[in-house]
């Protein structure tokens, strides 16, 4: 009750004793794992939507201009067919939601805020308050995303990437206030996930339990704290880049414009110095979500704990310097295309290590077949696609092909939906008992994976062969090209698979409401894991441990060892010659 | 074995390129095997069974040494390759003397020839819209350039990509190995009417470009083809 939100860690005494309102416990909430809650929540309402953007486009491409089931509602004028305009719409705004309003709060939002102090063991953020604001403004940012729906001339339609001077001259796309509050939707987003880095940053460093030493944080942690760094130093640089573009539309500056002396490449650095790096925000949570789950299920520890802490900073120092890979044809120098090359090879070896780490933690291990371990494998192995057809653009001569083809696309779904939405819906089943206090259904979850894992395949894998074939990104529609007419029934073949992928997630939403209010209570540890949240209550209360905060003794994947006679070794129970004082 | 999606390559460095693509995909491909089966032997082997122990080990430096330095001697490798194709294509101009600008805008490509004079902003520059002739095995350099927003150069069957970007000239070659017509999409996002912003580029023998130059390049061809006298200050508007 007395507990202020910014000293509420220091009054260890209180725990269990708060007495929150409504509005303080579940809304303007400053406990992490309500916060957390709040951010997944928020991702996955927004990936409805950004699922359904994304079966419009398909629609489109594999029926060009016929009705679109469901629309004649919403576009009146044409009966439901997309015009180019709206076309352009859609696609811009999938991925824009997918990026920045799906995948970044599940990740870093949810799992982040969810898993810091829980897994270090803290009783809350360094800073809970101004974690509460991170999701508010966040929420915020999402509001007037979702406005921008609404305006006169439609939302935004120029890309995710928004390549000025095409979005920075309303008259060349038609596109008037959507793009603005696209810009300004972005600006608050970035002020939001600045908020939370600071945090995530803070706590891991301040924060950790007696005995949690660097090296013997959980992956996931090591993860989360690199993202956190890259967000804190990239997501400004966009946010920085909006407020420019967004001048330049309305206030007259010529930043980007040629026509006022601006650059328009000027963008396409601002944005792929920040773009580049979000590629990693989005995919290392996910590899730390994977590295934390293999080994919980594998029942051994994972192979070479150094090799991934180390090779996740090596990722997050090149991801700097890769970013020039995006613009090889893009008019940008030739030679410091030749140097990106360089670098974007080289940042393929960490990566390799990592997936080779992966491989060495299945050798030899007990394998446990659950849900969350399904989707860490489907995360591993779609990893390794994506991370394999990436080799293809690294290679400049390779590049001035297949540019801006639908092999990019199909990359990019293989690194952000094979890696970072499996990685997502790891975490989500394995943590769902912690964070909600029941488990799972079973039987759903792997209704739910299976049918995902194959249409996620086959909506994607053919995208290589169209992009081979030169099927251009973000045409409207491919008939109206001689050379792609061949290919055609590729594109009909996956917008099938793209809504049978889409219905294939009914599943995922009836278990998850389900299980929220009806699911079998969850024990304590019901994986048997080793890690500091598991001997928290499930879900944990206010402030998460009792009086005592757990000591750290060892690293957290001492699954098998010979030092315990079960096949699981946590963290926080004393090293004592006998197995038996165990403190949960 | 991929030949039947890449289209067919009718360009002097199409071939390099092709070939690093061929190179990359069966590297990619014989990992993508090694590791998938490896992975399914594993899941397959080490599947919980009543009984299994689990092996308690934390890695084995020698082996992680390996799965370091052999992507990464694969991984130099290919960028060896990598850099002379690259730097043949887009670092250097192969002389010539047949040059062509072409000014992308939402959504045509304007292409304009010299004229006899073999100056542009002359009197008697020719401009078409959509459509390019070049002979066959000659090197064709394009001066690139946008007159509104960023139009990317894209002939599939040249393997060439290049943006056009307003406020700049960039400057491209290409050299066609054999006659025909050949579809010129733009590739880079230009608006509402990017999809099917595209123009044809025809490959001619010399004999037949000797003709269709006669025909539509000439001095006379020109002034019969121009626009009222103001032609020239067209020319400089465009700009």
């Amino acid at each position: 009750m007395s507990a202020s939100s910014a000293t509420a860690h220091a009054h260890v005494e209180h725990a269990g004793h708060h007495e929150l309102g409504f509005v303080r416990t579940y809304i303007f909430s400053t406990d992490h794992k309500m916060i957390a809650r709040q951010f997944l929540f928020m991702g996955l309402f927004m990936m409805i939507l950004g699922g359904l953007l994304a079966l419009v486009v398909r629609w489109q491409l594999a029926w060009p201009e016929t009705a679109v089931p469901g629309l004649g509602g919403i576009l009146k004028e044409t009966g439901g067919i997309l015009e180019p305009s709206t076309y352009n719409m859609a696609f811009t705004m999938h991925a824009t939601i997918m990026i920045f309003f799906v995948i970044m709060p599940i990740l870093a939002g949810a799992f982040g805020n969810f898993c810091i102090p829980l897994m270090v063991g803290a009783r809350d953020m360094a800073f809970p308050l101004l974690n509460m604001l991170s999701f508010w403004v966040t929420f915020c940012a999402g509001l007037i995303m979702l406005s921008g729906f609404f305006v006169e001339g439609g939302h935004a339609a120029a890309g995710w990437t928004s390549y000025a001077p095409l979005s920075a001259v309303p008259s060349y796309t038609g596109v008037n206030w959507g793009q603005n509050i696209w810009c300004i939707s972005l600006f608050t987003m970035g002020v939001g996930s600045m908020m939370g880095s600071i945090n995530y940053i803070t706590t891991i460093i301040n924060m950790r339990a007696p005995g949690m030493r660097l090296f013997r944080m959980p992956l996931v942690i090591w993860s989360l704290f690199i993202t956190a760094i890259l967000l804190l130093l990239a997501l400004p640089v966009l946010t920085s880049g909006v407020a420019m573009l967004l001048f330049d539309r309305t206030l007259g500056t010529s930043w980007f414009k040629p026509a006022g002396g601006g650059e328009p490449l000027l963008w396409q650095h601002l944005f792929w110095y920040f773009g580049h790096p979000e590629v990693y925000i989005l995919i290392l949570p996910a590899m730390g979500i994977a590295s934390e789950i293999l080994p919980v299920f594998c029942r051994k520890p994972i192979f070479g704990y150094h090799a991934m802490a180390f090779s996740m900073i090596a990722i997050a120092f090149l991801s700097w310097i890769v970013y020039g890979h995006h613009m090889f044809v893009s008019g940008m120098s030739p030679a410091l295309g030749m140097a990106f090359t360089v670098t974007t090879m080289i940042i393929a070896v960490p990566s390799a290590i990592k997936t080779f780490n992966w491989l060495g933690t299945l050798w030899g291990a007990r394998i446990q077949f659950t849900v969350p371990m399904l989707n860490a494998l489907a995360f591993v192995s779609m990893f390794v696609i994506g991370g394999l057809s990436g080799i293809f653009m690294a290679s400049t001569p390779v590049d001035i092909y297949i540019q801006d083809t639908y092999f990019i696309v199909a990359h990019i779904h293989y690194v952000v939906f094979g890696g970072s939405i499996f990685g997502a819906f790891a975490a989500i089943y394995y943590w769902f008992p912690k964070m909600f206090g029941r488990m799972t259904n079973t039987a759903l979850g792997h209704l739910h994976f299976w049918p995902t894992f194959v249409f996620f395949n086959l909506t994607f894998f053919p995208m290589h062969i169209i992009g081979v074939g030169g099927q251009m990104r973000r045409i409207y529609n491919p008939m109206q090209y001689e050379f792609l007419q061949h290919q055609q029934h590729w594109n009909v073949i996956i917008t099938y698979s793209a809504l049978a992928l889409g219905i294939s997630q009914i599943p995922f939403v009836i278990n998850f409401f389900w299980s929220l209010f009806a699911g079998k209570k969850a024990p304590l540890n019901p994986w048997n894991a080793n890690t500091l949240e598991w001997t928290a209550p499930s879900p944990p209360p206010h402030l998460n441990w009792g009086a005592t905060l757990p000591t750290v003794y060892r690293g957290p994947y001492e699954y098998s060892s010979p030092e315990s006679r079960e096949d699981f070794l946590p963290q926080s129970t004393p090293p004592v010659g006998a197995a038996g004082a165990r403190r949960h | 074995m991929l030949d039947w999606w890449l289209p067919e390559n009718v360009s002097t460095y199409g071939r390099e390129i092709d070939w690093l693509f061929h190179l990359i995909y069966y590297i990619t491909g014989v990992t993508f095997i090694l590791v998938f089966v490896t992975m399914l032997a594993f899941l397959v082997m080490y599947r919980d069974r009543p009984g299994r122990k689990a092996r308690y080990t934390h890695g084995n430096t020698t082996l992680e040494i390996v799965w370091t330095v052999v992507p990464a001697l694969i991984l130099v490798i290919l960028t060896l390759l990598s850099v002379p194709a690259w730097s043949k294509i887009k670092m250097t101009m192969p002389d010539t003397d047949f040059v062509v600008q072409v000014t992308a805008k939402q959504f045509n490509w304007q292409v304009t020839y010299p004229g006899p004079d073999g100056k542009f902003g002359t009197e008697d520059d020719k401009t078409l819209l959509d459509e390019m002739h070049v002979p066959v095995n000659k090197v064709v350099r394009v001066i690139l350039k946008s007159q509104d927003v960023i139009h990317s150069f894209f002939v599939p069957n040249f393997r060439m990509k290049q943006d056009a970007v307003p406020g700049r000239e960039i400057r491209q070659w290409f050299e066609a190995t054999k006659p025909g017509k050949y579809e010129w999409p733009c590739a880079e996002l230009c608006g509402f009417g990017h999809s099917g912003m595209r123009g044809w580029i025809y490959v001619h023998t010399p004999d037949e470009y000797g003709k269709w130059a006669a025909e539509n390049l000439t001095a006379a061809s020109a002034a019969a083809d121009a626009k009222p006298e103001d032609s020239k200050k067209e020319g400089k508007a465009k700009k």
